[in-house]
């Protein structure tokens, strides 16, 4: 798998998916329109500061509450390129990986890397390297099962190609 | 090797004789369940699969619920998606306006979850179906279209926390009051990647609409599933739905639990979680006055008959406060008539409450009771997250039917 690198926008606690993507934007599913309300209960600038490869970091529990997948996919479409967290809410977790948004445990590496910070992810080692402070960590690496859902780039494609 | 209660039903669904906690399985699914907003992603999902057929068109149901009876352009376009769907597929569990209802409220309801089964269903409030025995959990809308399409779906097995519950509860104290206690002690990762295990004799003491609540908001805890055993009330539940035959599993006494937690019943009270989590719960010693614009008595959480004849016992023959918007939301058409036979809905109108059709609808902000900047709003529904009713300066107040019936009566946050 390709690393991300990108600079850091970086949250706390508990990012629940009603922020990433309000309710009220969910009579949409289209992933641009999704994309341009991303963030907005929390930080509204997001969207004008997002970057192209830009890596969200945040704390622990995220994506926690309603199992939306519009949540991934509007962080995915914004450009993010991976979402580090100390910890990550089980539906969120399943539904980055099925749709190919890579996502990394690592509690220590969550709580060190500051905003701004540009930060290196080596997907298949789980290393963490954080550029612009010179610190390396070790995050999670995804187990073979789940590596093969997103080198098939989601779960769909994983099916097709295993039938 | 000694399982949990949710290991004996994956092994079982899994075609294996034991597993533990950690393992990566594939099991078979009993039912798939999505409703408007999750499904029509999950039909362009399963578009690109090369099954064009689901698996099997009676295991799968499709509730319109969220944004139904329609609000705009765009959830009537999106419910038109899951219609056509539903008619191409000849989906026999498709539900829409008229005879649909809050899916969680609804699919036990119609007999269509039974203990045993393995349940996913696009929406986090899937794991409600654990009072009746199964294992249920949320999931997103790529593993419901690969549900659909194969019948099965991965799983990392969990452990458990293991929650005894014990004695008897008090008069207003309800099953909300029992897990916003379990959710304000745990915290709202407290079960994350993990089930919730209820037990202990006080499980007799709790009525399946306090159960249903109590697994409902398992997610809330971060938890993957919570589940209580088959006992009586589960039995005469199952059957008075006319739901298939049924398995009830027992978790090994030998069972590991990564801990365990006892909630005396008895001692619980009204309990009320603040803006903006779930685990920010508060007693009544300890909240001084906070005036309310708005209530909503509904929900996948508490819109059952029990939750509405709890309200309307505090609101008969009595008028809402001045200035307090009271919204009662019937989860299901069942629901609704039962509370007009018992005179529950003439109870709510003559009180001065709005109630309205079966809708998920202001729960997630949708419609039917958003909220403006600054206002305040006692819920029975499952999350007081920023923004999650309306203005981002809103707060939502997580509570049980009967305190947000006593507080729509006063026009603050009141005990009953």
């Amino acid at each position: 798998m390709e690393k991300a690198k990108g600079k850091v926008i970086k949250y706390g606690d508990n990012i629940d998916t009603d922020v990433i993507i309000p309710a009220r934007y969910l009579n949409s599913s289209d992933p641009k329109d999704l994309a341009a309300h991303c963030m907005v209960d929390i930080d509204k600038d997001f969207v004008n500061r997002v970057q192209p490869g830009d890596i969200m970091v945040a704390n622990k529990n995220f994506g926690c509450g309603s199992s939306r997948e519009h949540a991934p996919i509007a962080i995915k479409a914004s450009g993010i390129s991976c979402v580090i967290a100390e910890t990550f809410a089980r539906i969120f977790y399943r539904n980055a990986i099925n749709i190919g948004l890579p996502i990394i445990e690592c509690p220590e590496a969550a709580k060190e890397i500051e905003e701004g910070d540009l930060v290196e992810v080596d997907f298949d080692s789980g290393e963490i390297f954080d550029v612009t402070k010179d610190r390396r960590y070790h995050g999670q690496a995804f187990p073979p099962f789940m590596q093969k859902i997103i080198a098939a780039e989601g779960l769909v494609n994983y099916i097709n190609n295993e039938s | 090797m000694a399982m949990t209660m949710t290991q004996k039903i994956l092994a079982q669904a899994a075609g294996l004789s034991e597993v533990k906690a950690g393992q990566l399985i594939e099991a078979k699914l009993s039912l798939v369940l999505g409703n408007d907003i999750t499904s029509p992603v999950a039909i362009r999902e399963m578009e690109k699969m090369k099954p064009e057929k689901v698996f099997d068109r009676e295991k799968i149901a499709l509730v319109m619920d969220h944004f139904v009876p329609n609000k705009d352009i765009k959830s009537a376009e999106h419910c038109k998606i899951v219609r056509e769907f539903a008619a191409a597929q000849e989906i026999t569990n498709y539900f829409d306006v008229g005879e649909m209802g809050i899916e969680h409220a609804l699919l036990p309801e119609k007999g269509l979850v039974t203990a045993g089964d393995v349940v996913i269903g696009a929406d986090s409030h899937t794991c409600t179906y654990g009072a009746l025995g199964a294992f249920s959990t949320g999931v997103g809308s790529t593993d419901m279209a690969a549900g659909m399409a194969t019948g099965k779906a991965w799983f990392k097995v969990p452990s458990a926390i293991k929650v005894v519950l014990t004695g008897k509860p008090k008069k207003y104290v309800s099953g909300k009051d029992v897990i916003l206690h379990l959710i304000g002690e745990i915290g709202v990762d407290g079960a994350l990647y993990e089930s919730l295990e209820f037990t202990g004799d006080g499980v007799a003491a709790l009525s399946m609409d306090d159960r249903f609540t109590i697994a409902n908001m398992a997610i809330e805890a971060g938890a993957k599933n919570g589940i209580f055993g088959v006992d009586e009330k589960t039995e005469e539940y199952l059957k008075a739905h006319g739901s298939r035959p049924y398995q009830a599993f027992e978790a090994d006494p030998d069972a590991e639990y990564e801990k365990e937690i006892t909630i005396d019943l008895s001692t619980l009270k009204p309990t009320v979680a603040f803006p903006h989590l779930p685990e920010n719960t508060h007693t009544f010693e300890d909240i001084g006055e906070i005036r309310i614009d708005q209530v909503v008595i509904g929900s996948c959480t508490n819109g059952r008959l029990q939750d509405l004849r709890e309200a309307a016992g505090l609101m008969k023959g009595k008028h809402v406060a001045k200035g307090v918007r009271v919204i009662v939301i019937p989860a299901t058409q069942r629901i609704y008539m039962e509370a007009l036979k018992e005179g529950l809905i003439e109870t709510f109108i003559e009180a001065g409450a709005a109630v309205s059709t079966p809708t998920c609808g202001p729960c997630l902000g949708g419609y039917m009771g958003v909220l403006a900047a600054g206002e305040k709003c006692v819920s029975t529904t499952n999350r007081n997250f920023i923004g999650r009713m309306g203005d981002t300066t809103s707060e939502i107040y997580l509570a049980s039917p009967a305190v947000a019936a006593k507080s729509a009566l006063t026009g603050k946050l009141s005990e009953p």
